[in-house]
């Protein structure tokens, strides 16, 4: 009898234990990202104010902002949003409603799956020979912007077959009885009902864009930038020009990069002060994501 | 009770009205077709610029040169042209990233799917995964003026670049890719399961380690390959923190450059097109290509069973 005790005793020991390692475990992740926010925002606050928002690069760290950066970043954002949010919907749509059960289907997956793991730097290269040269789109906001497009396209395709996927049958059956065709039926029942998905999806999407890196130096995005593109509204007809997609540009994560690899410690409180930008940024996205999808997840109810 | 038949012009313009919309559901059928085609065609491009770029470089330089050949100084003037630093460098910060990843992931995945309450789940699952929503060059900074420094008080001979520091916060940063999936894979295991094995008087910890583990093993093993792809394939952790210095060593205290360190590294610099370090970075691209397409492969292998298995 005592035995048993025993070996039940000790049972309850080890869960305990494991109870106590799991926790310390979690918190080892919880704990580095408080202590990467909490540095960057000793380095870098005090840096951040209006003067450092409203300047452009300079050889003094003083004087330095990220004025070209941010604009830089919206614009490219811009764009990037333009390009895959329709493009990954409408493969999403096709893959989930239309794609016959076959071996193309089947290719197709397996090629998305694949895509989303390929190292971002290689999308970068791929830029590099088509965009950049065998487009001969330069080194510009438009060349930036089909890269990071390029890039988080399987993120808006991987989300909105999930989002479409949560949508029951009879849905469907319903909008056919009453005669409707299935392009019908996606527009006006599956996409409605899917949007908070598929939103949640893009916005986590652009949150990872505007933090990627490598893709854009890949494409030689430069660091020093002191003017901003020509603005997308004139004061003579046609009103609206284009002309800033061909502009040179940077944006937050290449300033940051260019100002972290100096040796010069005066700007790494500038790289500091660009990343507390970049973490609110897209930290702010991602809770925006997490609320959309809460928000779905409690107005629609099958 | 008498039916008035239709006038004509109406039964032809719901005729009309029919071919329209029929016409229309075609051709947005072809539309969407056609956008989900486009992600072939982004593959295609990967692979023909990998290939056609780099086969200057390989008709050159010689295949079994470049795989076996000790040095990798493709700009100097003594240019030599051996991969193998980049990929010492890109397995040693990659070991060091798993080796913080993987047991802490595990643990974390066990946790949260056998023993964490509901609510606790709720909140600290996507708090974890905020971990890799930090833009990589954060992780950079991070690495290079907080980890490091820290390091640096306990091994004061640590130099300023180094894998180690890099490695480490790499590591933090795919803990969610470990956490996250494994914990979707040990959750879809039945609750039957568990109930034999609590029966049979195991304790948690027991049920966990010889009976959900071993049913959620594909999907586990999923998710460890899909973080060794991503911890091969980071760039800007490494680029910062581990110095840009391609450097033939297994010993994770030292600065060296991986090989997608070295592709950016030479971006920096005026890359005219044609020219060497145009070539090599190619040349790296495809090494690094074909290492993560292997592991994403088999990564993908594994989740489809673990998803047919229940």
């Amino acid at each position: 009898m005592r035995s048993i005790q025993e070996i039940v005793a000790r049972r309850r020991r080890q869960d305990r234990w494991f109870a106590v390692l799991g926790v310390f475990c979690t918190s080892i992740g919880i704990i580095t990202l408080i202590a990467l926010l909490a540095n960057l925002l000793i380095d870098g606050l005090g840096h951040l104010d209006w003067q450092f928002l409203t300047s452009f690069a300079s050889r003094r760290a003083s004087s330095a902002g990220v004025l070209a950066a941010v604009v830089g970043s919206l614009l490219v954002m811009l764009v990037t949003a333009c390009v895959a949010a329709p493009l990954g919907i409408a493969a999403g749509v096709w893959l989930e409603e239309y794609a016959p059960k076959n071996r193309v289907a089947t290719i197709l997956e397996v090629n998305i799956a694949n895509l989303a793991g390929v190292p971002s730097v290689i999308y970068g290269l791929m830029a590099l020979s088509v965009f950049v040269y065998a487009f001969g789109f330069g080194h510009s906001i438009l060349t930036a912007a089909l890269t990071l497009a390029v890039l988080i396209l399987p993120i808006v395709i991987v989300a909105t077959r999930e989002a479409l996927r949560t949508i029951p049958r009879t849905i469907r059956e319903a909008s056919y009885a009453l005669g409707a065709t299935k392009w019908e039926t996606v527009w006006h029942h599956l996409l409605p009902y899917s949007l908070g998905g598929i939103a949640t999806g893009v916005i986590i999407g652009l949150s990872r864009a505007i933090g990627e890196t490598a893709p854009l130096v890949t494409i030689g995005a430069l660091a020093f930038i002191a003017f901003l593109p020509d603005p997308p509204v004139t004061g003579e007809f046609p009103f609206v020009s284009f002309s800033w997609l061909g502009s040179d540009f940077t944006v937050l994560p290449i300033q940051m990069f260019n100002w972290v690899s100096r040796p010069d410690p005066a700007f790494h409180h500038n790289a500091a002060a660009t990343g507390v930008l970049l973490i609110a940024i897209t930290l702010g996205m991602n809770a925006i994501a997490i609320f959309v999808r809460y928000r779905m997840r409690k107005a629609i109810q099958w | 009770m008498t039916s008035t038949p239709l006038p004509q012009t109406e039964v032809l313009g719901a005729i009309r009205r029919r071919q329209r919309r029929s016409l229309l559901d075609r051709g947005a059928a072809m539309l969407l077709g056609a956008a989900a085609a486009s992600s072939i065609i982004i593959t295609v491009g990967i692979v023909m610029v990998l290939a056609i770029e780099s086969s200057t470089f390989f008709g050159e330089v010689g295949i079994l040169t470049f795989l076996t050949d000790t040095v990798w100084t493709p700009l100097f003037a003594d240019a030599r042209f051996g991969i193998l630093p980049l990929v010492t460098g890109t397995l040693v910060t990659t070991a060091v990233a798993l080796a913080v990843a993987m047991p802490i992931g595990t643990i974390v995945a066990i946790w949260l799917s056998e023993y964490a309450p509901h609510g606790v789940r709720e909140v600290l699952k996507p708090a974890l995964e905020l971990l890799s929503a930090v833009p990589t060059v954060v992780y950079g900074y991070f690495a290079l003026l907080f980890v490091t420094p820290l390091l640096q008080k306990l091994m004061p001979e640590l130099p300023t670049f180094n894998m180690l520091g890099a490695g480490i916060v790499m590591g933090i940063m795919i803990i969610p890719y470990v956490s996250s999936l494994s914990e979707d894979a040990m959750r879809g295991v039945p609750r039957i399961l568990r109930e034999g094995a609590y029966a049979m008087g195991a304790n948690k910890l027991l049920t966990a380690l010889k009976v959900v583990y071993p049913a959620a093993l594909s999907g586990i093993g999923s998710a460890y390959v899909l973080a060794i792809s991503r911890a091969v394939g980071e760039t800007m952790i490494v680029a910062i923190a581990a110095g840009m210095q391609p450097n033939l060593t297994l010993d994770p205290t030292q600065p060296a450059a991986t090989i997608t360190a070295f592709i950016v590294q030479v971006s920096l610099g005026d890359l005219p097109h044609g020219s060497v370090g145009y070539q090599s970075i190619f040349a790296a691209g495809v090494v690094l290509f074909v290492l993560t397409l292997g592991f994403n492969i088999a990564g993908y292998r594994l989740r489809k069973r673990f998803r047919e298995a229940y």
